[in-house]
């Protein structure tokens, strides 16, 4: 079969990927600069076609308890919003993570805190990768860079969900979101039969059978010492994730004296400032995290053992940062550069503060 | 006579629902859950919907709902039942969908997802236990606590000025065009056990025949969050409670 290159937003994408993917339901409610991932979901109707339900719900707290509901059915559910509504759904999120849940949440940030603004920013990143929701938990996280990543990240997303039963988020931004690029759409896949779920997740409640006990989805467990036990199981599942799911890019790293670390559309403007940097012959490359959790630390522990300096660069005042100089453990200096409040870095100014910074 | 000669099939009378299991249940003696936990169990097993039915269990006394009958069950956060329905009936058309929430987790906490999902229609049955207290966390005012009444938060009685009135949630819910049963039931007496279970049964009934969402509101007893031996229970209720939540069907269409 041909390929289908179309031009359209990140959001638009992450719809589009969605129904070619076979996801079963979508709960949303709208908040820029998002809602064209539910506008296009009711564009699509594809309830019509794949038998995809599309619900706009009565809040984001809604909406959450909505995929968590679908989740539990074994059914590929998501839901996506902006910061102020992700905030929202943090309770949702703990109470998948304690039923260990799959599903997708997408975070298209924007400015904060509080009701902030509209524009694009990474503020969110300790919410996602630390917590946001109450209890020890993680939430597989990925960084797309481009419209492609954002279409292609809604499969994987799914696939390490339900590998793990554990929620995934695409934590992404107004610029990716918004930003129109080629993309080539991904393959269409048949959604599950209940047949193939009830395979696939003997656990989900679709009704209980004569062959089996009947499955409860909860996370609840008043005995502290069953709930000890869950939360170790929990713990030795979140290592197992971080032994296994890293991704990461590395872009003229080779060769590097210096090393910007950005994520996401933070990253799109780190290549232009590597061109930059170069053409003034200073030696720099980019780690670009793809999984914010499980983080790259092995990788970056080992380029502080090569490079002069690193600097993160992110659209907030300074998060990351933190998880790149536990990596690097003291061997190099690491700093910080950001712009705050929905402004975007321009690579002038990234490299400017990398000579800053590095004292180059 | 020896009493084993009586154990015999033809003179069986009644017989606890197969649905139920054996485990020890956590409610209070007196409380009316346990029988309305019944009447649902018998309800399924009548209408032979056992691997079809899905429950939403909700925060509050009835947490451990799913412990007590045999059927596929997810446990809500707090007031989220309607919207887990909602989700598990949109995805799962032909599974019988209910929840079953106290006056604190439908009335207070999860007002906008029991009103949404009301006015959506969603083909669902809610089951509303309405003992105008906060059981199981020892007897806070609940949404439906009535005037003056006392309570841990309300230790001089519920002062209507300052703490808001009693909260007659299904009277709003009756006039919501996605409703199509909001009826008031009680487990009081013998003849009200038996007219509740028409109307959950109808309520279930009504969620498969796509009529919309049916409202079973079981006003109830909470004899120890009221202080109260169960028989002095039954008839506070009768004389306190039934004044402000009057017995009967507000809409069945």
């Amino acid at each position: 079969m041909s390929e289908e290159i179309a031009l359209m937003k990140g959001n638009e994408a992450i719809a589009h990927a969605a129904i070619r993917y076979g996801v079963d339901g979508y709960f949303g409610y709208p908040i820029t600069p998002q809602s064209e991932i539910i506008e296009t979901l009711m564009e699509e109707a594809p309830w019509k076609t794949t038998g995809m339900v599309v619900l706009q719900a009565e809040s984001e707290v809604s909406a959450i308890n909505m995929v968590y509901a679908g989740a539990a059915c074994g059914k590929y559910a998501m839901t996506s919003s902006s910061s102020p509504g992700i905030s929202l759904k943090q309770e949702g999120i703990s109470y998948m993570a304690g039923a260990e849940l799959p599903a997708l949440i997408v975070n298209v940030q924007r400015g904060g805190p509080g009701l902030g603004t509209i524009q694009p920013s990474q503020a969110d990143y300790f919410q996602t990768v630390k917590g946001g929701g109450h209890g020890d938990y993680k939430l597989i996280t990925l960084a797309p860079n481009s419209v492609q990543e954002m279409a292609d990240f809604v499969g994987l997303a799914f696939d390490l969900a339900f590998k793990y039963r554990n929620p995934s988020m695409i934590l992404t931004d107004g610029v990716i979101g918004q930003m129109m690029e080629k993309v080539k759409l991904p393959a269409w896949r048949q959604r599950r039969t209940e047949q193939e779920i009830r395979e696939q997740c003997p656990w989900a409640t679709l009704g209980k059978t004569a062959d089996r006990k009947p499955n409860i989805i909860t996370s609840l467990e008043l005995d502290s010492a069953a709930m000890e036990k869950n939360n170790e199981r929990f713990q030795a599942k979140y290592r197992e994730v971080e032994a296994t799911e890293v991704r990461y890019e590395e872009v003229k790293c080779d060769d590097a004296d210096y090393l910007l670390v950005a994520f996401g559309s933070a990253a799109r403007i780190c290549m232009k400032t590597i061109d930059l940097a170069r053409k003034e012959g200073i030696k720099v490359g980019l780690l670009r995290p793809i999984t914010l959790w499980p983080f790259p630390t092995k990788v970056l522990h080992s380029y502080g053992g090569k490079v002069k300096g690193m600097l993160t660069v992110e659209l907030n005042a300074g998060q990351m940062v933190e998880d790149v100089r536990l990596a690097v453990n003291g061997q190099i200096p690491v700093s910080h550069y950001g712009r705050l409040g929905g402004i975007v870095p321009t690579p002038d100014g990234v490299l400017a503060a990398l000579k800053e910074k590095m004292s180059i | 006579m020896n009493k084993d000669l009586l154990i015999s099939p033809e003179n069986l009378v009644y017989t606890k629902p197969e649905l139920m299991n054996d485990n020890h249940m956590h409610y209070c003696p007196g409380c009316s859950h346990g029988v309305v936990h019944k009447l649902i169990a018998e309800i399924i097993q009548e209408l032979g919907m056992q691997e079809k039915t899905i429950g939403i269990a909700p925060v509050g006394c009835a947490v451990f709902a799913y412990n007590y009958i045999d059927i596929d069950w997810q446990e809500a956060a707090h007031g989220r039942a309607p919207a887990l329905a909602t989700a598990t009936k949109r995805l799962l058309p032909d599974r019988m969908v209910f929840t079953y929430q106290g006056d604190g987790d439908l009335a207070a906490i999860g007002t906008a997802e029991t009103i949404h999902a009301a006015n959506r229609g969603e083909n669902i049955a809610i089951i509303f236990i309405n003992n105008g207290i906060y059981g199981m966390t020892g007897g806070q005012m609940a949404p439906t606590t009535l005037k003056d009444m006392k309570t841990s938060t309300s230790p001089e009685g519920r002062n209507t000025q300052t703490m808001g009135n009693p909260l007659k949630i299904l009277d709003l819910l009756a006039l919501l065009d996605g409703v199509c049963l909001a009826t008031r039931v009680s487990v009081h007496t013998a003849a009200a056990v038996k007219k509740t279970k028409r109307m959950i049964r109808l309520a279930f009934e009504n969620s498969m025949a796509g009529k919309g969402t049916s409202i079973v509101e079981v006003v109830s007893t909470c004899n120890s969050g009221w202080k109260m031996t169960p028989a002095q229970a039954n008839d506070w209720m009768v004389e306190n409670m039934f004044p402000v939540y009057p017995i009967g069907d507000l809409k069945n269409i």
